[in-house]
């Protein structure tokens, strides 16, 4: 099993807050992997570094090396606009750009250049599917976006993503406002979508994280605890503090 | 002791109610004399002939063709450059002393009366730039007049578009420009457009500054170069001096409903643009 990401010594400070007190870890290719631990234990700030949305942040102070497939993208010369574009994200919150169904998914494309429409259609049936939602919205590609359900509009930005082509998808929390059918769509969508991309799942339900990640890593502020194949983690945790994590005694 | 809250809310919402019928009731009352003294003299003709005998006699289709060309092209060149400003003070520059002191200065030059500006329109583009009374002094005069508010009320609009839409298109591989353009912009139009409106109210009504610089011709504008005269000031010359209050209420009544016109079609425009996404 190839590495697809591999974070070594990565420091993050806000002003004088310090958010990851050095991690390391390799994210492997073609796996789902679950970031978990309570809040503010630092993994929403650990994938906004590997798409660098960190950039947005005021008075972030990075340290340490992120490598995708070889690159360090922390490097000053790394173009950050392809890399989002490599780097697919889908927020907690489901956030549809104002326009239609159909414009969502094509937004990506299009800045790529992508005008033929047979090609753009294409992506978006494709993207649709993949993110299984195509069925509910292939009569109203038109109408706009805002008017979907919760579960749809998460729905609809992960194909948004999946339309940009990416290698790897970020997920933070995409599950934590939805109800139990939407979230079994998305899950399912997931362990599909592994076998063409590397996904890292972020969530605080240990139980997602255990019904579909390969590997699992538990951060606690700011530092990472344990990292495992999640079959081996949620059945011999090495550390006393996974295991009453799983077993839902904090957090 | 506390006043009865069933009375007060009673006491509040009389109250409040009497002062909005007061205001929309002022309004009303100066449509409706508008109304009543022009109608008489509005037609097909006063609208689409020449003014004669100094505007006693004939209609006033110079001055609404003069209208339209001012509005039109003070709008067409002060919108770029306001929103630009705006993009610029709101997307590229941090808040700092540099940022505050533009905005000092653009909300400095929203409170000056429009006379100082046609007076520097008249130094600066009719004497030192050789344009004399002319279209082009005009609209440059106007055009500086109504930047402040295109560049505030542009501003309000673009800060008040939520910064997940800007985030969402960078993770989408977009650039800072590409958001500005696809995803900022459209979503601050009806803001940016308020600010346009009401610049339009301004250039159509105003008189000073136009005088000064446009000069009061009551010919036909057909280049950049011509002088010429709007609704507005063609109204205040018949009024001010006598010569006319018949036709000047007939220009009122036009520029009146013209300015209405403005409005309905440009909100019409708006919420088209609008429903189409939401």
């Amino acid at each position: 099993m190839s590495t697809k990401i591999a974070i070594s010594g990565l420091r993050v400070a806000f002003s004088k807050n310090e958010i990851l007190k050095g991690i390391t870890i390799d994210v492997h290719r073609n796996t789902i992997t679950g970031f978990m631990g309570p809040s503010g234990s630092g993994k929403t700030t650990l994938i906004s570094v590997i798409n660098r949305m960190i950039d947005f942040e005021e008075n972030a102070h990075i340290d340490g090396e992120v490598h995708i497939d070889g690159h360090n993208i922390l490097d000053g010369g790394q173009n950050t606009v392809e890399l989002r574009r490599r780097v697919g994200t889908v927020f907690a919150v489901p956030i549809p750009l104002p326009r239609s169904i159909y414009e969502n998914i094509a937004y990506g494309p299009r800045l790529r250049g992508i005008g033929d429409r047979i090609m753009l259609h294409y992506i978006v049936e494709d993207s649709l599917k993949k993110a299984f939602l195509w069925d509910e919205v292939k009569d109203r590609l038109s109408m706009s976006a805002l008017k979907l359900s919760g579960g749809q509009q998460q729905r609809l930005c992960l194909a948004r993503t999946l339309a940009l082509k990416p290698e790897i998808i970020l997920l933070d929390e995409p599950c934590s406002g939805l109800d139990p059918i939407s979230t079994a769509k998305i899950e399912d969508a997931l362990s599909e979508l592994k076998k063409d991309f590397t996904i890292i799942l972020v969530s605080n339900n240990t139980k997602q994280i255990a019904r579909i990640t390969d590997f699992s890593a538990f951060f606690y502020l700011g530092e990472l605890i344990e990292y495992d194949t999640t079959e081996r983690l949620f059945t011999k945790p090495s550390v006393k503090k996974t295991e009453d994590y799983i077993q839902g005694k904090f957090g | 002791m506390r006043i009865n809250p069933r009375f007060t809310n009673k006491f509040v919402q009389i109250g409040l109610n009497l002062q909005a019928f007061f205001t929309v009731g002022i309004l009303v009352i100066i449509v409706a004399i508008i109304c009543f003294k022009g109608l008489p003299y509005v037609n097909f003709e006063f609208i689409f002939s020449y003014p004669e005998d100094m505007g006693r006699l004939g209609g006033i289709f110079p001055s609404i063709v003069g209208t339209i060309l001012l509005a039109l092209l003070s709008i067409l060149f002060a919108t770029p450059l306001g929103v630009g400003t705006a993009i610029f003070l709101t997307e590229y520059t941090k808040e700092s002393k540099f940022t505050k002191i533009i905005r000092f200065g653009v909300e400095s030059l929203a409170g000056i009366p429009s006379i100082l500006y046609g007076l520097f329109g008249f130094i600066f583009f009719v004497i030192k730039l050789r344009m004399g009374w002319s279209l082009l002094a005009g609209v440059l005069t106007i055009t500086i007049m109504i930047l402040p508010t295109i560049i505030r009320t542009s501003e309000e609009a673009i800060k008040a578009v939520p910064r997940n839409l800007r985030i969402v298109s960078y993770s989408l591989s977009a650039t800072k420009w590409e958001t500005v353009t696809k995803v900022v912009l459209p979503s601050a139009i009806p803001g940016i457009l308020t600010g346009i409106m009401l610049s339009v109210g301004r250039a159509v009504g105003e008189t000073a500054a136009v005088i000064f610089t446009m000069g009061s011709s009551l010919r036909l504008p057909t280049s950049l170069f011509d002088s010429g005269r709007t609704m507005a000031v063609h109204f205040y010359i018949l009024a001010r001096e006598g010569i006319s209050m018949e036709k000047a209420y007939g220009t009122a009544l036009v520029l009146v409903v013209s300015i209405l016109l403005i409005n309905v079609v440009a909100y019409y425009l708006m919420n088209k643009a609008i429903s189409k996404y939401s």
